[in-house]
């Protein structure tokens, strides 16, 4: 049954009662499900968050906007959606929290679903693992449990398929930063590899029927040509651009790989242990002298345990190096195929 | 459709009040199918450039006199509100004849007809966009709530006004160009809400969508208020129409498309498709457009249809698309791109595994 939210835009009351009525409604689903199990998205959104991306994000600054709608079950149903200005250098009168406040407000009198359920961002050749994201997302997760953030592809899109995907945190990570412990330990101890950071959750797109035969009007009215650019054969330059990130990714991960190395050399090199043993030796032999024997010096200030170097780090890049990879063998996958239908249209023809 | 400047140049003398249902719907109603094509015609010329409707207008010039006869005929039972001073509509139309919309604010539009509230018979919220030299481009939308009874229309203008402002923050480039409301009537109404707007932009525009699907049709018009009348007498108002365009930017022209697929689905739910199973679907598009090329060329040749140049041209073109190359060369080219991306796949497949590997170690 749907939840429709009437709180007012305290999101802790609507998240209490958000996972009161997802539990009732699941039932069997263990501490560690997730709460979302796939995302319906109005074809309205879609289209606003492509304009979006048109008008005020060209180059590589991301645009930024808020989701709203309402959770059905195991279902996140997204039906509206506004932008958010883009940081300007002036924005120091510009109070982030109370556009959105003055946003939802208005919506709501027009009655538009005013519950908070996302946030969408655009990428740039789908470089998002960041840790910007990674907290922005963890605030929204933490403050209403079904919230996504849309990772919204433009360049992918304008290469002739949408490309949104619906990402959420995974209950594992969530609780690393719920502690804000980000050290190795902690680390390890929740077992966390860079492939359980995020987990996508499928997409649907939903249009109701009025909107439907809107798309029958526009579609006789507005014969614009259909451009083919799926089947393009000249897509070199965007895998160039791929792999060029990808390289730059591959090259800080093995900076920081160089890091740890040379931690975990120190740490093995550490003398400590030798110095303890010739103290010990010394103090023997004063003892046997009738001399008093040294004070046992603060070990700790002679030798400063070398600092264990950030792991959160090195999981953010191996998550996007991740990324890059899938998206890169997801456009090869298809540039294969487009070759061997032009190999087979120029057999044809000789 | 008709200029402006065309009925007060030849106007039929009864200053017609402003609601002048009879004109707007003439060309929407039954009983009038001689201007009911006319709307049709226009639109499709959308391809064309904008500066190209001067013909579509000049073709619907004449069907707009049939359209402006009837008007005088339902006579002026409506002589209280319309006649507004003057000064209140200033000059020419500033953006020329076109308008282009974006497939965004009709999806907002009717998605907000979807949500009215109980009792409202239509919605009503504010246009916005850019002008320049030809057209007015519509960008962006918002509803504004108001009520309308029998003899009164209240509007919330403070909440338009705040609404503008917020939207602003994010594209200051946006002006209030009019105004939109659902339905397929011009009320009295209509005119009071008119002229609210008339003071927020120089001659706003109006935008129907006809959303109780009138003639089985969602009527998507648009009309800008012209003074009419005997001058020096009262002027009463008139919506003349404007062409419709769509404008759709590439992207949006292939989200429009993916969501047009949910009306062949049943529950009207489409999933996003990925890798090969887009380049499948992309390619069965052009298998059908292919096979209508072919059930016209085989037409021709049976001679059911007859043969005409230019489309011949095209296809002559069409077929020469496919690069006559030395078959060993095109063997050469296919095998190094292949490699090439075969290369790239190895190589992204490399790496996957080396940051598994990494992670497999820092654990230990």
């Amino acid at each position: 049954m749907a939840s429709r939210k009437e709180g007012t835009g305290s999101t802790a009351a609507s998240s209490g009662s958000t996972t009161g009525a997802v539990g009732k409604g699941k039932g069997k689903g263990g501490p560690g499900d997730s709460a979302v199990k796939q995302v319906q998205i109005d074809g309205l959104v879609v289209l606003k968050i492509i304009k979006h991306y048109q008008e005020e994000g060209q180059g590589t600054e991301v645009v930024q906007g808020v989701l709203l709608g309402l959770v059905v079950e195991d279902r996140l149903e997204i039906t509206n959606c506004f932008p958010f200005p883009q940081h300007t250098e002036d924005d120091a009168e510009f109070d982030e929290v109370q556009y959105q406040m003055e946003m939802m407000r208005s919506l709501r009198h027009v009655n538009i679903d005013h519950l908070h359920v996302g946030w969408y961002q655009s990428t740039y050749y789908g470089s998002f693992v960041t840790r910007a994201l990674l907290d922005s997302q963890f605030s929204y997760q933490h403050a209403i449990e079904e919230s996504v953030v849309l990772i919204y592809d433009p360049i992918k899109t304008a290469q002739g398929s949408l490309s949104l995907k619906a990402y959420r945190l995974t209950p594992k990570l969530m609780e690393v930063c719920k502690e804000k412990d980000f050290s190795p330990e902690a680390l390890k101890k929740a077992n966390i590899t860079f492939e359980h950071m995020f987990e996508e959750v499928p997409i649907v797109i939903k249009n109701s029927h009025l909107i439907n035969v809107l798309m029958w009007e526009l579609e006789k009215k507005s014969a614009v040509a259909d451009k083919h650019e799926l089947l393009s054969l000249a897509s070199s330059n965007h895998l160039g651009k791929n792999l060029q990130l990808l390289m730059d990714r591959v090259d800080e991960m093995s900076q920081d790989i160089v890091k740890y190395n040379t931690y975990m050399r120190n740490t093995s090199k550490q003398q400590q242990q030798k110095h303890q043993q010739r103290r010990q030796q010394e103090n023997m032999q004063r003892q046997s002298r009738g001399e008093p024997p040294l004070p046992e010096e603060d070990l700790s200030k002679l030798f400063k345990p070398p600092q264990a170097p950030a792991r959160m780090d090195s999981l953010l890049i191996a998550g996007q190096i991740n990324t890059y990879c899938q998206n890169i063998k997801e456009f090869t996958a298809q540039n294969l195929g487009k070759l061997f239908m032009a190999q087979a249209l120029q057999e044809y023809n000789n | 459709m008709a200029t402006p400047a065309v009925p007060a140049g030849s106007p039929p003398a009864t200053p017609a009040p402003a609601p002048t249902p009879a004109v707007v719907p003439a060309p929407a109603s039954a009983p009038a199918p001689a201007p009911a094509p006319a709307p049709a015609p226009a639109p499709a010329a959308a391809p064309a450039p904008p500066a190209a409707p001067a013909d579509p207008a000049a073709a619907a010039a004449p069907p707009a006199a049939p359209g402006q006869t009837p008007a005088s005929a339902p006579g002026p039972a409506q002589t209280s509100a319309p006649s507004l001073p003057g000064p209140a509509l200033p000059g020419p139309f500033p953006g020329g004849r076109v308008v282009r919309l974006h497939p965004v604010i009709l999806a907002s539009i009717v998605d907000s007809y979807e949500r009215r509230n109980e009792g409202a018979a239509r919605v009503i919220g504010t246009l916005l966009g850019t002008v320049d030299k030809h057209s007015v481009e519509v960008t962006n939308c918002f509803s504004v709530p108001h009520n309308e009874s029998e003899d009164e229309v209240a509007v919330d203008m403070e909440f338009a006004k705040n609404m503008y402002e917020l939207h602003k923050k994010v594209s200051p480039n946006e002006l209030i160009l009019g105004w939109y409301a659902t339905g397929h009537d011009i009320t009295e109404h209509s005119v009071l809400i008119h002229e609210y707007y008339s003071r927020e932009a120089p001659n706003p525009i109006h935008l129907t969508v006809d959303t109780s699907l009138q003639n089985g049709r969602m009527g998507i018009k648009a009309y800008v208020s012209t003074l009419m009348g005997v001058p020096g007498r009262t002027m009463g108002v008139m919506f003349t129409p404007l062409t419709v365009k769509y404008a759709y930017y590439d992207t949006e022209r292939i989200g429009v498309d993916l969501i047009m697929k949910t009306c062949f689905s049943p529950n009207r739910v489409i999933g996003l498709s990925s890798d090969l199973q887009q380049v499948g679907g992309a390619s069965a598009r052009i298998q059908d457009a292919l096979s209508t090329v072919l059930q016209y060329a085989e037409d021709v040749l049976s001679g059911k249809v007859s043969a005409d140049n230019t489309v011949g041209r095209f296809l002559m073109s069409l077929v020469n698309q496919v690069p006559k190359i030395v078959p060993d060369d095109f063997e050469t080219m296919l095998n190094s791109n292949i490699n090439d991306l075969l290369m790239v796949t190895y190589l992204a497949n490399l790496t996957q595994s080396q940051i598994a590997l990494n992670e497999k170690l820092v654990n230990l």
